[in-house]
């Protein structure tokens, strides 16, 4: 069933119509700013929540309008299950981060930009996953890299901040462009053109031999985005944004991108070999390889950053497990995730804010100056822990139960998410517990809560992970049923709720909690272990960037020292090289060299003009001293004007006198300033490579041109202009009807080109001149007359 | 007549690269010189030059009374003439310019767009 | 280049052969001639006339600034061309009258006037160009 509703076309222009108007909020209004601008994500959510009921129902919301009709090119969007669950959580999610970040940036000199990036964000995101049409998806999909490079540069004035944008950029931009490919291959190869006819194609992709290209060029976009491994370093980089940034971009929306599009194009892409080898291949080692530097890390942001990668890498390996229930575990620990990631990220920011470091080692006792941000804390950790009644407990009972029955290969996957999550189990209350109990140490001299929005937003998400846990089948019926049958193609049951069951699955999450205190007590000592296991390692995908960053430069360096030497010679040498290659290669290769001519019966006055050209030409290569010069090429000047006069062309032999006779005065003016001698000073050695190529060059344009006459001529050009140069255009000179008249707009181009070079002469000739050494070189006081000749 | 045209075509041609290979800025002109009038002379040859009569239209009648000279090459090399000059005037004055700023002919020497020891651009970010 | 005959001879020889490239471009529609050449030749004549008398005596002479006719030249160029655009012709299509002045039929046209902006433009730029080239050398 699909129905159609412009309303949800129009909610995309709500972030970014405020995102426009930000700056001038913050400039005019500072005091309600932020809040003003979290209704406009509010009032996207709203407008979204209405979409519940019909996309429930199993209805797709389809809208849109031709955008580039010639390449038959959409701007359509679709609201499914999969894609207005997404959207509800980056409107929902946004409007809280726009609050939070109105509180925690204070009183920050560049707020107005920021807002405006990170609304900028949120409608390329908000546009991303309602995309239908695969162009508009592709545009919006770029965006949030440009857009996230922003944001992760927001304090562009350190370098570590520049260095992660830089990153970020490069590494999802460049996934973006094999998505780009993949997508172009797609349309290629089948002919779809959007979600919707990908999604109605069936078997379609899945059966063509493009299929493996298609898939790769696929996955890189999704994995660089979501930040699989080798391509996460960007990641954990990225908490060099403001901690808004970070609550975001890593929660919801920008990592969840290339999860999203893994979900979307399950149906039409997974279920093969292929699939479901590499995806839970990258998933389960970006799982426990992410949890495992969490614990490395002693910064909270990065400790949140790396389980964020661990659960990327989760997320992706349940899609490419491949059961129906897989997929349903994925969509309810997607949602979890977002909530408590979210929250855990502005819990660390309100750290940060109420005592001034975000150092595990350096954070302890902060229970009684900050009870609120500790129940926020506190209620995000325990779902991310995977502790009934909360949303998480749902989402782990599903992915152990999802691979609990599953193959051998399965087992290992079971073994990879029990070992994943009681490292993030661990992490989790390293963040939300370890800074608020114990000693306070007296470095941290006046911990406080801060405004409102600092805690009440992180307290929001947690507690709508706790009323999902709570009212699970209202959940399920609302938000995860419809995405996970979106995402498999096909309905899905889920009935999970908060009661655990005596069975495998529960053993394995009591296995997990138990796993994860021991490691949550162990953690100083783990983290020692781990930080000196790294570095004797001493590399790392991150330096790894460094390093090809470098060799690019250098690369480009050296291609351009090469290619762009400086030398005029070596550019010379090579263009007639080329020049000589394209006469000489298809006439040898081809077979079409020309006829001997026969000896041309010339008038002798015919032969007298033709010698004269030769001696002049090599008069002018042979000359010792200017004068000679600048005769002989005179002399081969006007006998080339002769030889037009001879030939039919009054005109031509006109004008090259007159132009002959002004290039002697001019050469003559100029030389006679140079003192320059014209003669050759090149050593035998240079002279002959110079010779055998200016040789080769001249002979190979002398045989072109033989050939080319020895050819039929076709004269229709001609014909038309001598035909009717009188009855159309009233004049008897042909030549000159040509130029004025057929060709007119020609000869316009070609007078402004004479223009202009006059007026560039005139412009050089004015310039003063400075010597290299310093001293302004003798300019002769009537040069800078160009301007002022007017009498 | 083309063949012998050919031939004059190549000489003006091989001289001319000949003179461009050189390293000296004014000889590199003069050989522009001569390339431009073996362009022509090639375009000219090219649209044949078998008839002499100049293409023009006698006063009593609406088309040329016999074969004449190929109009087209002509209007194309009439207008190639007067902007070979005013390029060429333009180039003679700027390697006057640099000979003036520079104090050298030797294009060899003309490094200050490209100096022979360009560093390394900053690896940084 | 100072010779006493050449100087004395420079102004009758230059207004000779501005005359002489009137005729050229006015000619070149039927005969060999045009704007083009006409424009080389009036540029020779001021470059003459420059060598002879120096150069700020042809400025004042051409009372104008080189460029300034080369630019007019070239408005004018485009404007003959603008004429057919209110007739609903193509840009630049030649349009022709031959009101009857003094007895006989005078072709006008389009083109002519753009042939004239033709030479405008070479005389300007071309004499503009040998102009600071003297100045220089001077």
């Amino acid at each position: 069933m699909m129905g159609s509703d412009t309303r949800f076309l129009l909610i995309l222009a709500l972030p970014f119509l405020a995102a426009a108007l930000a700056p001038i909020l913050f400039r005019r209004l500072p005091a309600i700013a932020a809040a003003g601008l979290a209704l406009f994500p509010a009032a996207a959510f709203a407008i979204l929540l209405s979409a519940l009921a019909p996309v429930a129902g199993g209805t797709a919301i389809l809208a849109g309008f031709n955008w580039i009709p010639e390449l038959g090119i959409h701007f359509s969007v679709r609201l499914d299950g999969l894609s207005l669950v997404f959207a509800l959580l980056i409107t929902g999610i946004g409007t809280l981060i726009v609050l939070y970040a109105g509180a925690y940036l204070g009183q920050h000199r560049d707020r107005g930009r920021f807002f405006a990036f990170i609304l900028l964000f949120m409608g390329a995101m908000l546009g991303l996953v309602l995309a239908d049409d695969l162009a508009t998806l592709f545009v919006f999909w770029e965006m949030t890299s440009v857009t996230s490079f922003l944001l992760i540069g927001f304090d562009h004035e350190r370098e570590a901040a520049r260095r992660a944008a830089i990153q970020a950029l490069a590494i999802t931009g460049g996934g973006g462009l094999a998505l780009l490919a993949g997508f172009l291959t797609i349309r290629e190869v089948a002919g779809l053109g959007s979600m919707t006819q990908i999604l109605a194609s069936g078997e379609a992709l899945r059966m063509t031999a493009a299929y493996p290209a298609i898939l790769i060029l696929v996955l890189c976009g999704a994995f660089t985005k979501s930040a699989q491994m080798p391509f996460h370093v960007w990641l954990p980089n990225a908490m060099e944004a403001p901690t808004p940034v970070s609550a975001y971009l890593h929660s919801a929306t920008m990592v969840k991108a290339g999860v999203y599009l893994l979900l979307r194009l399950n149906p039409a892409l997974g279920g093969t070999a292929l699939w479901e080898t590499i995806l839970p291949a990258f998933g389960s080692v970006t799982l426990v390889g992410g949890a495992l530097l969490a614990l490395r890390a002693s910064d909270l942001k990065m400790v949140l950053a790396y389980t964020t990668v661990a659960s990327l890498g989760l997320l992706v390996m349940l899609i490419g497990a491949g059961s129906q229930e897989a997929v349903a575990a994925a969509v309810l620990y997607l949602i979890a995730h977002s909530l408590f990631k979210g929250g855990l990220f502005m819990v660390a920011g309100s750290i940060d804010h109420g005592a001034g470091t975000r150092d595990i080692e350096r954070l302890g006792g902060l229970r009684a100056a900050m009870p609120l941000t500790f129940a926020a804390a506190l209620l995000c950790a325990l779902s991310m822990g995977g502790v009934t009644p909360l949303v998480g407990f749902l989402a782990k009972e599903t992915i152990y139960h999802a691979l609990v029955e599953g193959d051998a290969a399965s087992a290992l996957l079971l073994i990879a998410a029990v070992a994943g999550n009681a490292l993030m189990f661990a992490a989790a209350f390293l963040v939300a517990l370890a800074p608020f109990v114990g000693d306070r140490p007296g470095a941290i001299a006046h911990p406080h809560e801060g405004p409102p929005a600092l805690w009440l937003a992180p307290l929001v998400l947690g507690g709508l992970g706790l009323a999902a846990g709570l009212f699970a089948p209202a959940f399920h019926a609302a938000f995860s049923v419809p995405m996970a049958s979106s995402a498999a193609g096909r309905p899905v049951a889920i009935d999970i709720g908060i009661a655990p069951h005596i069975n495998l699955p529960f053993a394995l999450s009591l296995a997990t909690i138990a796993i994860g205190i021991v490691l949550y007590l162990t953690a100083s000592r783990l983290r020692r272990a781990l930080v000196r296991g790294l570095e004797a390692i001493g590399w790392g995908p991150d330096r790894g960037f460094d390093q090809m960053m470098r060799g690019l430069l250098r690369g480009a360096f050296g291609i351009t020292r090469i290619l762009q030497n400086g030398r005029l010679d070596i550019y010379i040498t090579v263009t007639f090289t080329v020049i000589a290659l394209a006469v000489w290669l298809p006439m040898t290769l081809t077979g079409t060299l020309p006829a001997v001519p026969v000896m041309p019966h010339l008038r002798f006055y015919e032969w007298m003009v033709l010698a004269l050209i030769l001696i002049g030409i090599f008069a002018v290569v042979r000359a010792k001293n200017r004068l000679t010069a600048i005769v002989s090429l005179g002399i081969q000047g006007f006998a080339v004007a002769l030889l037009f006069m001879l030939l039919g062309a009054p005109d031509l032999s006109f004008t090259q006198f007159m132009v002959e006779t002004l290039s002697v005065v001019v050469l003559a003016l100029v030389m006679t300033r140079l003192r320059l001698s014209p003669s050759d000073h090149r050593p035998w050695r240079e002279m002959l490579p110079d010779v055998a190529l200016a040789v080769a060059g001249g002979a190979g344009i002398g045989l072109f041109l033989l050939r080319l006459t020895q050819r039929p001529f076709d004269n229709a050009l001609s014909d038309f202009f001598t035909a009717y140069s009188r009855t159309i255009a009233h004049g008897r000179n042909i030549v000159n009807v040509i130029i004025v008249d057929f060709r007119g707009v020609d000869t316009m181009g070609e007078i402004a080109v004479v223009m202009t070079t006059g007026l560039a002469i005139l412009a050089l000739i004015g310039i003063r001149v400075i010597r290299r050494d310093g001293a302004p070189a003798a300019v002769s006081p009537a040069a800078p007359a160009a301007g002022e000749a007017r009498p | 007549m083309e063949a012998a045209l050919a031939f004059v075509v190549g000489m003006l041609f091989a001289v001319a690269i000949y003179l461009l290979l050189s390293e000296h800025i004014i000889r590199m002109l003069l050989g522009l010189v001569l390339l431009g009038n073996g362009v022509n002379l090639l375009i000219f040859a090219a649209g044949r030059a078998s008839a002499v009569a100049p293409p023009i239209i006698p006063v009593d009648a609406d088309v040329p009374s016999a074969v004449t000279a190929n109009p087209l090459p002509q209007a194309l090399i009439l207008t190639a003439i007067v902007i070979s000059f005013s390029f060429f005037a333009f180039l003679l004055v700027l390697a006057y310019r640099v000979y003036q700023d520079l104090g050298t002919d030797d294009t060899d020497r003309m490094r200050l767009a490209e100096p022979e020891d360009d560093d390394l651009p900053p690896l940084g970010y | 280049m100072r010779s006493v005959i050449l100087r004395a001879t420079a102004p009758y020889l230059t207004a000779l052969m501005v005359l002489f490239s009137i005729f050229v471009l006015l000619r070149g529609h039927n005969e060999p001639g045009g704007g083009f050449i006409g424009g080389l030749i009036a540029a020779s004549a001021f470059a003459i006339y420059g060598i002879a008398c120096g150069v700020a005596s042809v400025r004042q002479a051409m009372h104008f600034h080189p460029l300034a006719i080369a630019g007019a030249g070239l408005m004018l160029a485009v404007l003959s061309g603008c004429l057919s655009i209110p007739l609903e012709r193509p840009f630049l299509t030649g349009l022709w009258a031959f009101p009857a002045v003094l007895g006989g039929d005078v072709g006008l046209s389009t083109p002519m006037f753009f042939d004239i902006g033709v030479y405008l433009v070479v005389v300007g730029s071309i004499s503009a160009i040998a102009l600071a080239l003297e100045e220089e050398d001077s």
